[in-house]
């Protein structure tokens, strides 16, 4: 059994098509991203997944059942951390993950919990004294209190500092170890191309990629290099006879690779027009795309 | 039942904590008891003040718990999304209702426990009182108040319910004959102030305390209506988030 499994989904809002006849799964033991510019589809489709949502058209099974028509024994095995929100501003930290750990009875310990999402000092702290990071370690905690077999997790590692975003990879990465079906949803890409092992990248209300992180970073192979801010890129891209994109003094050209020798191949067309040029040629860097360049590249024109 | 459990511990713990809260659930009831009960100065027509009062403020405590301080709490809630993260629990929609209606029961019961004391402490004297008719007409009332707040809150911002739900209490108040006859209105806003649960209910305890409860009919069939339709309204048009 699949533990999420999305077939032909359509959400719409009137008029609206959110989500446009979409498919996807998400294993056990794997950590599914799924990302995509604002107003994509992806918090309909994983609120369709959590129970929130009624599908317009299309099927949904978590863990086999209806998420809107079996939501309560859903909710049993199912952990979600809400992107914001969630907890009354007086509640405090300690009696909270206690509530939680109650309500769904599967022997959570709920010191264990604070500790282990390092709120360990903040105990007794209400909801609105606690920072934007602790509030989304404490929405963290509030997931692994159902020690679920699915958790869905919006945007976990938001306002989350250095430090603190290690220990949320690690808990994510421990509960993928132990078996559960993460769902990740988040803007930060650095983030799902360290810990997700699939990514679903959303577009205009449909999947514009359903892949490994490595598939996905393979399909393309990318020459960055750093050179000076006059360089004419029209001339150089004409003169290799591909796109040839710019950030500052970083240049870009990234391309289908069908054998091996056209990296160098194109390697050594930039070197030597660069040279003919008498431009410098700095940080030469050969490989696959970047999660942040896919994304650029599938989701032009699409959100904010 | 832990989960059951677990929410009505959350709920009385927030009641507890929310100082405004237990102001309009307590303080108001007791301070205006306290006050005109006290001082003669209300024209209640009656022989002593404290025996018009009595009902009407038991009255007034129960819409200030069930409408006021259930419908704020449930608006916030709504604002800062603890119901939609609650309802991906295992809680369930039905014993979130149930934690909700036991934790206002409980602060009901310790309202009239209180208010009871205060008003027999000064000098209030239920004769043929008939207590069974008067809880009867407070869950009744309990059931109306419910559904006018949880219509507000389920369809308001967080402040803006909050204004609301507190500009009708003070319009209730006012026209519900609480603190003086209705006879002393003018006729259009008596005739408004007697379709209102408020009056119904201070009615329906006024008699069943004070006279075993024999001459409420019309009042039953007001506050019946309210407790009918307004739960009605609620679960119809309440959105969770």
């Amino acid at each position: 059994m699949t533990a999420v499994e999305v077939a032909n989904l359509s959400v719409h809002y009137g008029p609206l098509r959110a989500v446009d006849d979409v498919s996807f799964g998400a294993a056990f033991g794997e950590v599914t991203a799924v990302l995509g510019p604002n107003g994509a589809g992806k918090t309909s489709t994983i609120e369709t997944c959590e129970g929130f949502r009624r599908p317009t058209s299309g099927a949904v099974r978590v863990l086999g059942l209806d998420p809107w028509a079996q939501r309560t024994t859903l909710h049993r095995e199912v952990g979600v951390m809400l992107q914001d929100g969630g907890v009354y501003p007086s509640a405090r930290v300690g009696e909270t993950v206690a509530q939680y750990c109650r309500l769904y009875n599967r022997g959570m310990s709920p010191t264990e919990l604070v500790d282990r999402v390092g709120l360990g000092a903040r105990v007794r702290s209400t909801w609105r004294r606690l920072s934007g990071g602790e509030k989304q370690r404490l929405s963290l905690a509030l997931a692994l209190a159902a020690k679920p077999r699915v958790a869905f997790l919006d945007e976990p590692t938001s306002g989350v500092d250095v430090n603190g975003r290690d220990d949320v990879r690690g808990i994510i990465r421990d509960l993928a170890a132990d078996g559960c079906a993460v769902i990740l949803a988040t803007h930060e890409l650095d983030e799902a191309e360290r810990v997700a092992d699939r990514v679903v990248l959303f577009s205009r209300g449909k999947i514009v990629a359903d892949s490994t992180l490595a598939n996905l970073r393979s399909a393309r192979t990318t020459v960055r290099f750093r050179s000076s801010t006059t360089l004419d890129t029209a001339a150089l891209a004409r003169h290799i006879g591909l796109d040839v994109s710019a950030n500052d003094d970083e240049f870009m050209v990234s391309f289908t690779a069908t054998d091996s020798s056209m990296a160098s191949d194109l390697v050594s067309r930039i070197s030597v027009w660069l040279g003919s040029n008498a431009l410098p040629l700095h940080d030469l860097n050969v490989g696959g795309e970047r999660l942040e360049d896919i994304f650029r590249m599938l989701t032009k024109g699409q959100g904010s | 039942m832990s989960a059951l459990r677990s929410q009505i511990d959350a709920e009385l713990s927030l009641v507890r904590r929310n100082g405004e809260q237990l102001l309009v659930t307590l303080g108001i009831p007791l301070l205006l008891l306290g006050f005109f009960g006290s001082v003669d100065i209300l024209p209640t027509n009656t022989d002593d003040p404290i025996d018009f009062l009595v009902p009407g403020i038991l009255a007034l405590a129960v819409m200030s718990t069930s409408m006021v301080s259930l419908g704020i709490a449930t608006g916030f809630e709504r604002s800062y999304l603890v119901l939609k993260r609650l309802a991906a629990t295992p809680l369930g929609t039905g014993r979130l209702i149930a934690a909700k209606t036991i934790a206002v029961a409980c602060v009901e019961a310790a309202q009239m426990v209180l208010l009871v004391a205060l008003g027999l402490a000064l000098g209030w004297s239920p004769e043929s009182a008939n207590w069974l008719l008067a809880l009867a007409a407070v869950v009744v009332g309990t059931f109306a108040f419910a559904g006018i707040g949880l219509a507000l809150a389920g369809n308001l911002r967080g402040e803006v319910n909050l204004a609301a739900s507190n500009g009708l209490y003070l319009v209730l108040l006012l026209l519900g004959g609480l603190l003086f006859p209705l006879e002393r209105l003018p006729a259009i806003l008596e005739a408004v102030g007697r379709a209102t649960p408020t009056h119904a209910l201070a009615d329906i305890l006024a008699d069943s305390l004070m006279s075993a409860g024999r001459h409420t009919g019309t009042s039953w069939l007001v506050l019946g209506a309210w407790a009918i339709a307004m739960p009605a309204v609620a679960a119809r048009t309440f959105r969770w988030n």
